[in-house]
This record gives structure tokens, C-alpha cells and sequence, in this order.
């Protein structure tokens, strides 16, 4: 079975590690982080993502533009913010992302 | 028409970790309940205890306005903007992790066990710079009556929080009751019995009880035995 693609944004590069090998902990699950715009722009042209975490430091005006890039290139993704920076919430916003 | 819910205590999840036994009102962790994900903008309400010795190592948070209230023994507090304290009960501390902190929580005690709150609050804005806040409360001022300890306001009584927000403690001997107004439209109250019982808008509350009233202007809540509970007033719409 392919695991499910997750791509996270975050501007903080410790706490986007931190949260890249969490999601990375669950066997059915692969994170793939980016710190800048255009390395996410860049991944979502690569990976067939499912989800999207938008994490710390990502600001409105770069949130807005990521999102329609997001949404352009594949209408059915889904998009999520991260709040907290570790494990606290952070399986509870991917189950209820995917509707679990 | 005031709108309710109940989380009787037992209902709470439930992590034991050895040296850490934590009971979640909302779903936290490896704890999921989509049924429990928040009251508002209250996004955590963990009552912790740790083992004597033992502690949360090292780890991050950002965009979270986290709550500590301890109850029982000293946690020691390190964090990344070199803030090294020591929170007690009748402390009560706010941090807000904002665009990223690092952050350790340790009971140096040998021999006696923490008991406190962990609680967190969605920010009303992201990004903001990380700050630290802790305080010391006069227990006298929540005896049959209610003690603000938090708020939005830098200049208001207790620590303060990037959200419009209010929380309370109180401390009533038995049949002492109080009206609290709600401070801001389209909030709402959850309130959390620390010990004893209590009447919440006629909803009797046992120890670790947790109840939500919203659409309301005011409620009363009346100890039915002596108790001690925290009112806290969140916006409702996160």
C-alpha cells in the first residue's frame, strides 16, 4: 500500500524536522517539509500530496498564494493548519483533515 | 437560549506514560475523539501529573498559548529565550509560542509528585514574537469569590494571553454562589471542577467535571460542597 503523501510548511526549520519525523513515525504516512515557498511549490510538483500542513510563520499573503497554486494544480487537496509545533495536535488535525 | 455540553471526568482520555499520567478533556496526542477537539478557541485541557524526578525533555511549540496552573508541588521551567523558573502552586504561567519556542517542564522533587494543568488557547493572530509570562496568586482573593488570573489585557489583573479570553478561580465554601457575566460577545465559559461539587447554571458538576455554556449573558455557579474550580472564558469561534 502507498502511504499517504503529506507535505508541511513552516518557517522554523528544528520544528519543521520535529514535525516531519512525527508524521514519519506513523508507517502509513510520509512527510515531506518545506521551509520556503518555493520548495513547496516545487515538491507539490513532484509528489502526488494528499494533505497539507501549514504550519509556523507562513504568512497570509504566502498562505493565499500557495493555496491556489495548491487548488490549480489539484482541486481535491486538502489543506490544514498546524498549530502548536509538536505532537499535542497534530494527528488529531491530520484525522480530521482526512475526515477519520 | 443558552447552549451546554458536559464531559463528566471519566469520559476524559487518558495517557499513561510511567512517569506521566494524563487525563484529556479534548483530543490530544495519541488520544482522538472527534467528538472532543475543542471549546472554542480552549483547544487543550490536559490535567497532568509527573512522577517525582521526571519531566517533558526538550521540545517546540509555535503558534499556541499555553496556560500552566500548577496545583501540586514545583515544576522547573527552561526555555529557549533563557527563562529558568520554578512554577509552584498558586503560580500561574503563560507562554506564547507564537513563531516558535523550545521548552522543558521538570519535577526536580525527589520525592513528591506535580499535579497541574496544562492548557492551551488558539492565538487570536500567528506569528507574533514568543513571550513568557508567570505570576503569583493570593490564594485569598478566590475565597467565595471569583479571582481573574488571566485576560487580554497586559494591564489587567493575572497573566495575559494574545486572545480574548478570561479565566477565573474560585475557591467557595459550600452554598456560596456567584454570577459570572460573560465580558465579551459570542464567547463562551468552560468550566472545570478542581475539587468538590458544584452547580453550574443548575448542571451538577463532580471533580474533574467539565462543562460549556454558550449563548448566554450570565450563569451562576454555586458550590454544593466546599470547592475549587477555574472558569475559563473563551470566543467561541476560534
Amino acid at each position: 500500500m502507498s502511504k499517504l503523501q503529506i507535505l508541511v510548511i513552516g518557517r522554523h526549520p528544528e520544528i519543521l524536522q520535529t514535525v516531519v519525523r512525527l508524521i514519519n513515525n506513523n508507517p502509513n504516512w510520509q512527510a515531506t517539509g518545506a521551509i520556503t515557498d518555493q520548495e513547496a511549490l516545487s515538491a507539490f510538483n513532484t509528489i502526488v500530496f494528499k494533505l497539507v500542513l501549514l504550519g509556523g510563520g507562513v504568512d497570509n499573503e504566502s498562505e493565499a498564494t500557495l493555496c491556489e497554486a495548491f487548488r490549480t494544480k489539484n482541486p481535491e487537496i486538502i489543506i490544514t493548519q498546524h498549530y502548536g509545533g509538536g505532537s499535542g495536535l497534530l494527528f488529531a488535525e491530520i484525522y480530521q483533515a482526512l475526515g477519520n | 437560549m443558552a447552549h451546554t455540553v458536559l464531559h463528566k471526568a471519566e469520559t476524559r482520555g487518558h495517557a499513561s506514560h510511567g512517569w506521566l499520567n494524563s487525563y484529556h478533556t479534548f483530543s490530544f496526542s495519541s488520544y482522538y475523539n472527534p467528538d472532543r477537539m475543542n471549546f472554542g478557541a480552549l483547544r487543550v485541557l490536559n490535567d497532568d501529573t509527573v512522577d517525582a524526578g521526571m519531566g517533558f525533555g526538550t521540545h517546540p511549540h509555535d503558534n499556541m498559548e499555553i496556560i500552566s496552573i500548577p496545583l501540586e508541588g514545583d515544576l522547573e521551567h527552561k526555555d529557549s529565550m533563557n527563562n529558568v523558573a520554578v512554577i509552584k502552586n498558586g503560580d500561574i504561567q503563560a507562554m506564547s509560542a507564537g513563531t516558535g519556542i523550545y521548552h522543558s517542564e521538570y519535577n526536580k522533587d525527589r520525592e513528591h509528585r506535580v499535579k497541574f494543568l496544562q492548557i492551551w488557547v488558539y492565538p487570536d493572530k500567528k506569528n507574533v514574537e514568543p513571550r513568557y509570562d508567570q505570576i503569583t496568586l493570593k490564594l485569598e482573593d478566590r475565597h467565595n469569590k471569583l479571582q481573574q488570573i488571566l485576560s487580554p489585557n497586559p494591564d489587567d489583573e493575572g497573566v495575559w494571553i494574545h486572545q480574548n479570553a478570561w479565566f477565573h478561580l474560585g475557591k467557595f465554601d459550600k452554598g456560596v454562589n456567584a454570577d459570572y457575566a460573560i465580558k465579551a460577545k459570542g464567547n463562551g465559559v468552560y468550566v472545570f471542577v478542581l475539587s468538590g461539587n458544584v452547580k453550574a447554571d443548575d448542571q451538577l458538576l463532580n471533580t474533574r467535571d467539565g462543562f460549556g455554556i454558550w449563548d448566554t449573558d450570565k450563569f451562576t455557579i454555586t458550590a454544593e460542597t466546599d470547592a475549587e474550580f477555574l472558569l475559563m472564558e473563551v470566543p467561541m469561534m476560534q
